[in-house]
């Protein structure tokens, strides 16, 4: 499987087909047994916690179906917090988290907590969070899985504008509409590719 | 990333201020530990000082010795018989017994039958009157607060001078200046040169403010003692135990006088150093008890907050997990979940120091020896005790953190991030 730089793939199939772990390989989230994962030309294999949790904050961005907000932080903090881990000054990265709030439509939100927000609005916080380091690959964990499909596509439509600025997108669903907004749709089956199809979108 | 750095303080206390229950009950366990470990401390203090404020300034390695009727017959003498100790005797004690430091030969005087004894214009009182040696002062440590003190000249000279005590200034001069006039000590006149305080608090205390001081010389002589000394108070040198010296002198006066050398009756005593000793003992008992009790009432604070540290890192192995798939190092997340048990404990430590310190010095203003309770006497305690009791407190608290903080991390974040 290669993930061209660019590129807004999903990663479809049925429960226990491997996709989170998947996910979780690409993420750095979890180690590999077999055969070789390279990220921008380096080979990521049985990093250290610290190695692995710096090529996180550099090179990726996590949106998750549960959103995972940190509950007692504002929006605007919980966006800022990657820059907090790396070592950017309060003021610099309240503003920059500003802006990504305000890309994602949620610029007047941002002194509201996660509970005061909706779905779409909390999924979107994360989504600016994910994004504020500049990664290199977004990684969306059924992100519209909480949502209703009005708000899933726009969603959708939110990392679409995401993915033309030029970063990389891998989203695994098991919804097809959601699949279908894709450039292409890698299906899985017990652990193994077993199609790699292209959409209409390209 | 630095301890301190403000980001990282600002990520403490918003932590701690977002969860107030849970800092609030942790809190609530440090400050308990200490202000209790304070508080007995405290008790513990007051109470000795207040029993050794009975003693207060006494000599401790001296003994008192007096006569008593024999008991036993002994060279033609009978059983029953009373006797004096003289002059002569203290020169050979001095000489026989090279272990002590101060010996003082005293008499004492009272009012007949309660009477008045010592009078000033129309006032007068029953009071103690003492002859005595400048010695005394070493024995039985006073304060001179006006005036002086007996010196080697009143006693060469027999001078007919007085040192009186708080109270005996009070009832015969009240806000007069007593230096200088005369009083009547049964019939004599002395001329008052000091007056004296007690150290000692208590019913010794109120005693002593009621003692005059005239010099042995003249007390014999003015009130028909002859050459009789009524009781000896020494001080032992250092190296020597009171009882040792005690017991050498009993030794030598025992011939003198025709006493059986197996009559233990003849000569009472009082050994300032054994009273000192089982006084001493008992609150070493009462220390070493305050002691367990209050490492026991640590411990449990301690315990307290590594089970409320362990609940809170379970409660936040999302947090944690999020935390790390956006980039924070293990070690970071160590450093902010110990900083945060830390900053916790050591702040309700001081609180709880604080508080007790205060409770303490309450007390102390309430309970202290002007309001007659002189068993109880400031009860402050050794701030270095203080302050290691909330050291101990807070590395504790950091360590209460880590073995929690620890296991989140190994935890992996994806399993973490899936713990709903």
């Amino acid at each position: 499987m290669d993930i061209k730089e660019g590129e807004m793939v999903s990663i479809m199939g049925s429960s226990g087909s491997g996709k989170s772990t998947l996910l979780n390989i690409i993420g750095m989230l979890d180690n590999y047994d077999e055969g070789s994962y390279t990220l921008d030309n380096k080979i990521i294999k049985d990093l250290s916690e610290t190695k692995a949790a710096q090529y996180r904050n550099k090179f990726l961005g996590f949106v998750f179906q549960s959103f995972n907000l940190i509950s007692f932080k504002n929006a605007l903090e919980n966006v800022a917090l990657p820059l907090y881990y790396q070592k950017v000054k309060r003021k610099e990265r309240n503003a920059l988290a500003m802006e990504y709030l305000e890309k994602v439509g949620l610029a007047d939100w941002a002194e509201h907590m996660p509970n005061e927000l909706s779905g779409g609005q909390k999924q979107r916080v994360a989504i600016a969070r994910a994004l504020i380091t500049r990664p290199k690959v977004l990684l969306a964990d059924e992100p519209t899985g909480a949502l209703d499909s009005t708000t899933s596509y726009e969603v959708m439509e939110l990392l679409r504008e995401i993915n033309k600025e030029g970063i990389t997108m891998i989203i695994v669903t098991h919804e097809n509409d959601i699949a279908a907004k894709t450039d292409r749709i890698i299906r899985l089956k017990d652990g193994q590719i077993i199609k790699s199809e292209v959409t209409a979108n390209v | 990333m630095s301890i301190f750095d403000s980001d990282r303080w600002d990520e403490i206390f918003s932590a701690l201020k977002k969860n107030k229950l849970r800092t609030a009950l942790t809190a609530f366990g440090v400050f308990w530990g200490i202000f209790m470990l304070i508080i007995m401390l405290g008790s513990g203090n007051g109470l000795e000082n207040g029993v050794t404020g009975n003693f207060g300034g006494t000599a401790t390695n001296s003994v008192f010795i007096w006569t008593r009727s024999t008991s036993i017959p002994y060279k033609g003498l009978p059983e029953g018989r009373w006797f004096n100790m003289r002059n002569e005797d203290m020169e050979v004690v001095r000489r026989e017994v090279p272990e002590i430091k101060y010996l003082a030969p005293r008499n004492q005087l009272r009012g007949f039958r309660g009477g008045n004894n010592v009078s000033w214009g129309n006032k007068a009182g029953n009071f103690s009157v003492m002859g005595d040696y400048p010695d005394i002062l070493h024995i039985n440590s006073m304060d001179i607060i006006k005036g002086r003190f007996l010196n080697h000249y009143d006693i060469e000279e027999k001078r007919k001078v007085v040192v009186i005590g708080t109270n005996v200034r009070d009832v015969l001069f009240g806000d007069k200046d007593p230096i200088n006039e005369n009083v009547k000590i049964n019939g004599v006149y002395f001329k008052v040169v000091g007056v004296w305080k007690t150290k000692k608090s208590g019913n010794q205390g109120e005693r002593d403010s009621q003692t005059l001081f005239i010099p042995f010389s003249t007390f014999q002589k003015a009130f028909n003692y002859g050459n009789v000394v009524g009781w000896l108070a020494v001080v032992a040198k250092d190296e020597f135990p009171a009882t040792l010296v005690e017991e050498k002198i009993i030794n030598v006066l025992k011939p003198r006088h025709k006493v059986a050398p197996e009559d233990d009756r003849a000569f009472g005593s009082f050994n300032a150093y054994e009273e000192f000793q089982q006084i001493n003992g008992l609150f070493n008992g009462i220390a070493t008890l305050i002691w367990i009790v209050g490492t026991g009432t640590l411990m449990a604070g301690i315990i307290g907050v590594s089970n409320i540290m362990l609940i809170i890192v379970k409660e936040r192995t999302k947090e944690i997990g999020v935390r790390r798939a956006i980039g924070a190092t293990p070690r970071s997340i160590i450093t902010q979940i110990m900083l945060e048990s830390v900053v916790l404990t050591s702040m309700a430590g001081y609180i709880g120091l604080l508080l007790g310190i205060f409770l303490t010095e309450v007390i102390a203003k309430q309970m202290g020896p002007k309001q007659g309770n002189s068993m109880f006497t400031n009860p402050t305690i050794d701030l270095q005790v203080a302050l290691t009791a909330l050291l101990i407190l807070v590395v504790a608290g950091a360590l209460a953190g880590l073995i929690p903080a620890r296991k989140a991390v190994r935890i992996k974040p994806i399993e973490a991030l899936r713990a709903e």
